[in-house]
Order: structure tokens, then sequence, then C-alpha cells
């Protein structure tokens, strides 16, 4: 599935978040693939995801707007979203 | 990702260390009914002193704790463990995946049926021939024969995406399309890895090891086929890169030995990579105070393996940033200076210090658990 912004996202349960010092490892159990997260700030987005009710909303809690970084962070969330990484959670935010 | 401009380049960064390994091999034992020319463990009987079932848990225990994802367990043959289930087990159900290497001949109808049920399992059946004529005369008599009935075992009960791992050799190289075949006609990925000079391979790479133009065969073959695993061991090819001005092998191109990989061996001696079975290689023991972990953080090898090093002899060549100088292990067994070109070298800067190399002065393996009488020599004439 086509990674949304305006959907809702969560780190996936199958997936291992290793911290390291350039970001973390992400290894998921079920099609064995390591992802690296280059970046601390892109980790704490995608353990942040499942808060809000959309992928957009995390970014903007999580990018400094001055910075301009925002399509950075759509285009990393994207390639975590086809890595299976990050998947759509369909219910609303608690 | 890339995109981010955060910390240094990954690569760079792996190259300093982590705080646990990304990928860990683990020999689980010593013992093995083959006698292949190329084992880099010269595997053969069972050392008196390998883990224990209790020791093998607590190491996995250990490695769970690091957030090590998952192992690469081989051997020997670690189906010939009594303990095998029980130490895989052990690991899946503790978040550890497995993907194990073996050579097929115990994985019987039973045993897949039991692996196929195993979550975060996954196996990897060794094969180096197409033909029984190729294959046994590496891995020795019979040994084709049992490698395909494990994959019609694994195949048969619905075991997905297994792995069959070839070594690429000059006798082999010229088979790799039909081994792609045989690896989609069972559902199956195909893995093909570099030849390493490491145990038994010290004696028989000179006869096994790919000619220049198959290395340049090779390369493209990979380019060709994404979907091909290579455990990223091919990437002193990407020297090449300066001559067809096109991309790198997909991979890390990096030397990982203590940096993001090693090897813990049957009796627990923690090694920088699979390939240097060496006491110079040699960190630590997991039996040691602190355990694995110590070792992989603390000991005075790996520090220095992850310091920057040094280009030496290579620094002068346009294809250094490219090949990083080639695999450590290589050079180390045959002989060269390990801040030198690669004996596989692509533009051959090896080739002269290779000639030089009197015949029996390169490094001997530490261990040898050769089986007496047990090795089969290299049946095949030496082509081209």
């Amino acid at each position: 599935m086509a990674f949304d912004p305006a959907d809702r996202y969560r780190l996936s349960p199958r997936v291992g978040l290793r911290p390291e010092p350039f970001g973390a490892l992400a290894y998921h159990y079920d099609t064995r693939r390591l992802v690296f997260l280059k970046s601390n700030d892109l980790v704490a987005l995608v353990r942040s995801l499942e808060s809000h009710a959309s992928a957009a909303d995390a970014i903007d809690a999580v990018v400094d707007p001055t910075t301009g970084r925002r399509s950075a962070y759509v285009t990393a969330l994207a390639s975590l979203c086809e890595s299976g990484v990050v998947e759509p959670l369909l219910e609303p935010a608690a | 990702m890339s995109n981010i401009p955060k910390t240094p380049p990954l690569v760079e960064q792996l190259k300093g260390g982590l705080d646990a390994p990304i990928c860990l091999t683990w020999e689980l034992t010593y013992a093995c009914n083959l006698a292949c020319v190329h084992c880099l463990s010269s595997s053969g009987r069972r050392d008196p002193e390998e883990l224990s079932t209790a020791e093998a848990k607590d190491l996995i225990d250990q490695l769970a704790a690091l957030q090590v994802f998952y192992v690469n367990i081989g051997g020997g043959e670690p189906m010939l463990r009594k303990d095998f289930f029980e130490i895989v087990e052990h690991s899946v159900t503790n978040g550890v995946g497995v993907k194990f290497s073996t050579n097929g001949t115990y994985l019987d109808r039973a045993a897949a049926e039991r692996l196929v049920a195993l979550p975060y399992l996954d196996v990897q059946i060794s094969l180096d021939g197409m033909t029984p004529e190729v294959n046994d005369a590496v891995r020795g008599e019979g040994s084709h024969a049992k490698a395909l009935e494990a994959m019609g075992h694994l195949r048969d009960v619905g075991f997905e995406d297994f792995k069959i791992s070839i070594v690429c050799t000059r006798h082999n190289v010229d088979q790799l399309d039909e081994f792609k075949a045989l690896a989609d006609d069972h559902g199956a990925q195909l893995r093909i890895t570099r030849l390493r000079p490491s145990g038994r391979g010290v004696d028989s790479y000179h006869d096994l090891r790919l000619t220049n133009p198959q290395q340049r065969q090779v390369f493209h073959w990979i380019l060709d086929h994404p979907d091909v695993l290579t455990g990223d061991s091919f990437f002193h090819l990407n020297a090449l890169t300066t001559e067809t001005g096109g991309p790198n092998l997909p991979g890390l191109n990096m030397c990982g030995a203590g940096r993001v990989v090693c090897l813990i061996d049957p009796i627990g001696d923690v090694y920088a990579c699979p390939f240097v079975i060496h006491d110079e290689f040699l960190a630590g023991n997991v039996r040691d105070a602190g355990g694995f972990a110590h070792v992989w953080q603390e000991s005075t090898l790996f520090t220095e393996l992850r310091e920057p090093t040094s280009a030496g002899a290579c620094a002068s060549c346009g294809s250094y940033d490219a090949c990083q100088g080639g695999c450590m292990a290589t050079k180390f067994f045959t002989g060269l200076p390990l801040d030198g070109p690669d004996p596989d070298c692509i533009h051959g800067h090896a080739d002269e210090a290779l000639a030089g190399i009197a015949s029996g002065s390169a490094p001997r393996p530490s261990q040898d658990h050769s089986r007496p009488g047990a090795a089969v020599p290299v049946a095949l004439t030496r082509k081209h």
C-alpha cells in the first residue's frame, strides 16, 4: 500500500529496533530484512507515529518547520512503509 | 533516508563498530560428516571442549540481551549436535532469529516438518555444483544427492524462501543460471558467496579461485540478478566500477570483521570473522568473565580493527574507494600484507606480490579438526 501522510501509521510489531549511535537498526522478523534508520530524529518519529492521528501530524511534532526538512521525513517514512518497518494503522487514535 | 544529514556517513560509523554485531556467525560444532576441501573451519571431528547445551542457551540469552536479531548457525554440520533443535528453539523463542547452514544429510522429511513449524528460522543448503561431478569433487561423494534430497523435503513441506548457498569456484561459475533455476524451482532463494583461502581452503584456494575473466562475469551476473543474495562478500569487485562507470554491487561496501560481524566457534572462541580462524584474530572467549559482550565491546583486537585503516599500497590506485582493498582474511591466508591489494584484485595489482610468496610460507589456520585421511582431493583439473 502506498504511503499517505494523511493516514495513521505505527512501527510494525514484527520489527525490532536497536538503538545505535547513528539512529537505529531495524530488523523485520518476517522478511528478515535489516534497515538502517539514519538519524535519532527519524527513530523518535517512527516510535511516535502511533500516538498521532496521521503521519503528517507526527512529522509536524518532530520536525522544526523553520528548517524545512519535512519532505525528507515523508520520503523516509514512505521507504520504511515499503519495507514494512512501519505499517498503516486503520483504527483512529485513542 | 540518506537525505537527512545528521550524522557522518553510515559506512564510516559502522567501521567504528557497534555495541553489538549486526550479523554473527556461530559454529555449533566442529563435527562434520563431510570433508569439503574449502571448509573454512577445517571441520570433521567434534572438539571435546564444545559449549554444553546450558552454555549454548546462556549464550543465546546474552545475544538476546544485546538485541542481536539473528545468528547464522553453522559448523561443522550443526544438525549433528543432539541438542540442535533444543538450541534453535531456545533461540527463536527468545527473539534471536536463526539462519542455519547445513549440507542437508540429516534434513529428512521429519526434520523438514519440524523446521517449517518454527518461526524466525531460515535454512541454507550448501551446494557447490549443479552436477555430482562438479559438486562432489569439492564436497565429497554423495553430497550432491543428499543436498538435493534435503531441498526436495523443504519444498514438499512448503518451506518458502529457504536458501541455496553456493561458493563460487572456477568450476561452477558457468552454472550460475542453472543454480538460479534450481532455486526458483524449489521456491528458494539463491545465495552465492566468495571463496576464501580459510580453513582447508588454504590448500584448495589456488585450484578453485575464479580467474580474472570469471570474476568480471560474476560481477555483471550479480548486477543482473538483484534478488540473488551475496552476503556482501564480493565487494572487492567494486573496483570494476572505475571501468564500467556503473553502480556498485548492492550491500555494505566494507570489511565488517570485528566491526559489524564476528564468529563464535564451537568452543566459544570469538574471532573477527568466519574466515579468520587464526590466533592473530582471536578476540577472546565467551566463557571469559563478562561473556560475549565484554569480548565484543572491550577486546584489544576488535578495538584495533575499528580504528581507521590505511590504504597502504592501494593508496595510489583510483579504485580504492570502490573496493576498500578487499578481504582481510583472503589477504592474510595468502600471505599478503593486510594494507595492500586483495589477491583477487581485479586490476591484477596483487599478482606480483602473490607470485613472490614462497610455497608453504603463508599462515596456516590455528586449529584443524579434520578427520585423518578424510580430505577429498580436488579431482577436477585446473581450468584456464
